[in-house]
């Protein structure tokens, strides 16, 4: 894929209507996207996306099935190069960035199907979550040098204390493929948050969980925020939990835009009601 | 703290099986409880247990299929040897010289092996199976027209014409001679020499695993997508394993090379990286301490097999599909599980946590 410079252009932060009511309005907001598009071939998958998300915000995308949700986390982490638009992390243009710079710069994200470093240990996945947070080198752990005892040290102490956010430091010895699907879930969150982003993504976090379970989620993901004052934006079908949680929400339907704004707002949004359920029959 | 001292135990089990090893063979050598030809098969076992841990790393680790791990073997082999009769003059003592061409040896494949890797570790799966293959072939022809000979005015390189070409002066001497290869080696590899490379393969390919760089190269193979997401720079990584993968096997390469007193190009052919591949699977894929065993016995048994003849073949090919069939028994594998938890209780319980 050819990454050449394109010119700088001057942007100028733009404040509402793009933007999803936000928290912190006094802060430049972790991301923006300026007219965001992608074209498969000759589909437009997602076209004129623009908003805007605060630093400490917790934002839901909402839409039907195939409204392009996932290819919008997938834009914004670059899986996919955007055709059209800008984006704008903590006001850095990521347009010559890869999926690893992306993670670098701040964006750490999960996945709707599940996908986890299975054959390795739960402690080793939340380690590869802080991979670029571990100083030492390829030589100091093949010849076992100081900073490797002290690097792994650390990182073991690190993992830990991520892991007793959900409960799960007494499952650091096991494989990460034998965790019931749940945990899978939570330990797939964990390891975004252990490379230490400043805003997470989280693709379907309660997808296959229980009522209860949802419930407990939903508190842990006010608990990160709060913790780690970190911006996360969330995919979820499950709309007790966008609804609760979320402070601000965007509803994506034919990859357009067609609601932004509070949950009440978005609870009583014809268009929304109509995306959902259909349009009333006219006689 | 757990977890980290079980990966320590299971690294001592490796060392001492080897040291283990060695000591047991080098007694039955001393009084004469070996035949001769086994006797002469020390060595390369010692080269071919050294490939297969280090294919292991490129296969079993980073989970990507290298047909041609036999090319950096015969990078290994033949620049180990060049630089071990040039510096024969100057390092007259035999050990010293052996370990410095090995470094050599092991230097240039892993240049040849970063080379091959920018273009192909960009390929996945079977694409590079068959680009690896087709570079294992294309060594060995390079090798094959290939030129070098040595007098007081250093070294002389030629391709594709004859060794007159070299114009060496009077006290000149003709290295590689194309097709004939290296012929008058002084054979200065010996058992002890194998084992050291082999106790030094091990240290390097289980530190590195068991370290930061290990762990990423061990995500890249079972979630590509997930280790980026993570900010795992995947190309680094693949470069990683693949380049020590094949410093290790052009180390093996110079032992193996050392132990005869003629080396052709055609001796690392497209057979002998399968047979690595062979010893890597049937010892287990990650399995280190299974592809020291598998590639031990199995180059014994061709050995042992002399007495079927011609049919020896057959015989070590129905030995290699009772293996896997025995493997993948479940049977077979809670008998030996059984047998083994008495000697070691944590293998049980390893399994039991499984899923």
């Amino acid at each position: 894929m050819g990454r050449y410079k394109r010119p700088e252009i001057k942007l100028v932060p733009v404040p509402s209507p793009n933007i999803i009511p936000e928290r912190d309005v006094d802060k430049f907001p972790v991301l923006e996207a300026l007219n965001l598009g992608i074209d498969f071939g000759g589909l437009t998958a997602v076209e004129e996306f623009n908003m805007a998300i605060g630093c400490t915000e917790i934002a839901g995308l909402i839409g039907p099935n195939g409204a392009g949700k996932t290819t919008v986390f997938n834009l914004l982490t670059k899986v996919y190069q955007p055709t059209r638009g800008t984006i704008l992390l903590n006001g850095h243009d990521t347009y010559n960035m890869n999926t690893v710079q992306v993670n670098k710069a701040g964006i750490a994200r999960t996945f709707q199907n599940i996908r986890l470093f299975s054959n390795l240990s739960v402690e080793d996945n939340v380690k590869l979550g802080m991979h670029n947070h571990i100083k030492y080198g390829m030589w100091s752990g093949i010849l076992r040098l100081p900073a490797y005892r002290k690097g792994e040290k650390q990182a073991h102490e690190r993992a830990l204390e991520l892991l007793s956010i959900f409960d799960m430091q007494d499952l650091a010895s096991q494989r990460a493929g034998s965790l019931p699907y749940g945990a899978q879930r939570k330990l797939e969150i964990v390891r975004a948050l252990a490379s230490g982003p400043s805003l997470l993504l989280l693709d379907e976090p309660a997808a296959g969980m229980n009522p209860s379970e949802t419930d407990e989620l939903m508190e842990n993901i006010v608990k990160v925020r709060d913790a780690f004052k970190i911006a996360i934006m969330l995919i979820e079908h499950d709309m007790n939990l966008v609804m609760g949680i979320c402070e601000g929400i965007c509803v994506l339907n034919f990859g357009k835009i067609i609601a932004k704004g509070t949950p009440s707002q978005i609870q009583n949004n014809p268009e929304v009601i109509e995306a959902y359920l259909g349009k009333k029959k006219e006689n | 703290m757990k977890r980290i001292s079980k990966t320590a135990h299971s690294n001592l089990y490796t060392y001492g099986f080897v040291i283990i090893a060695y000591a047991v063979l080098m007694l039955i050598t001393a009084t004469g409880g070996i035949s001769s030809s086994l006797k002469g098969q020390l060595v390369p076992i010692c080269a071919y247990v050294v490939m297969a841990v280090s294919l292991n790393l490129t296969v079993g680790v980073l989970g990507e299929l290298s047909l041609g791990h036999a090319g950096f073997m015969s990078v290994g082999a033949f620049t180990g040897v060049v630089a071990c009769i040039s510096l024969e003059a100057l390092i007259p003592l035999a050990p010293l010289r052996m370990a410095i061409s090995m470094v050599i040896g092991a230097l240039c494949a892993g240049m040849a092996g970063a080379l091959i890797g920018i273009p192909v570790l960009r390929l996945r799966g079977d694409y590079l199976a068959i680009v690896t293959l087709a570079f294992g072939e294309i060594i060995k022809n390079i090798i094959n027209c290939l030129y070098v000979g040595t007098d007081s005015r250093g070294l002389h390189i030629s391709f594709l014409t004859n060794s007159d070409a070299l114009n060496l002066g009077e006290d000149g001497r003709v290295i590689i001679d194309g097709p004939m290869g290296i012929s008058g080696i002084t054979k200065i590899s010996t058992f002890t020499t194998g084992i050291i490379l082999i106790l030094v393969t091990l240290f390097i390919v289980l530190n590195l695993v068991n370290s930061r760089s290990g762990r990423a190269i061990m995500a890249l193979r079972d979630n590509r997508i997930a280790a980026e997401s993570v900010g795992i720079p995947v190309t680094k990584y693949k470069m990683m394993a693949f380049v020590i993968s094949a410093a290790l096997a052009g180390a093996a390469g110079t032992l193996y090379a050392m132990n005869y007193s003629t080396i052709i190009a055609t001796k690392f052919n497209f057979n002998t990286s399968i047979l690595i591949l062979v010893f890597v699977v049937l010892g287990g894929l990650g399995n280190v301490l299974g592809s020291i065993i598998a590639a031990a016995v199995l180059t014994v048994i061709p050995e042992l097999l002399r007495e079927f003849d011609d049919y020896r073949m057959l015989v070590y090919a129905i030995v290699l599909i009772l293996v896997m069939i025995a493997t993948n028994n479940a049977v077979f594998k809670s008998m030996l599980r059984r047998v083994l938890g008495k000697i070691r209780p944590s293998i049980t319980k390893d399994v039991k946590e499984g899923p």
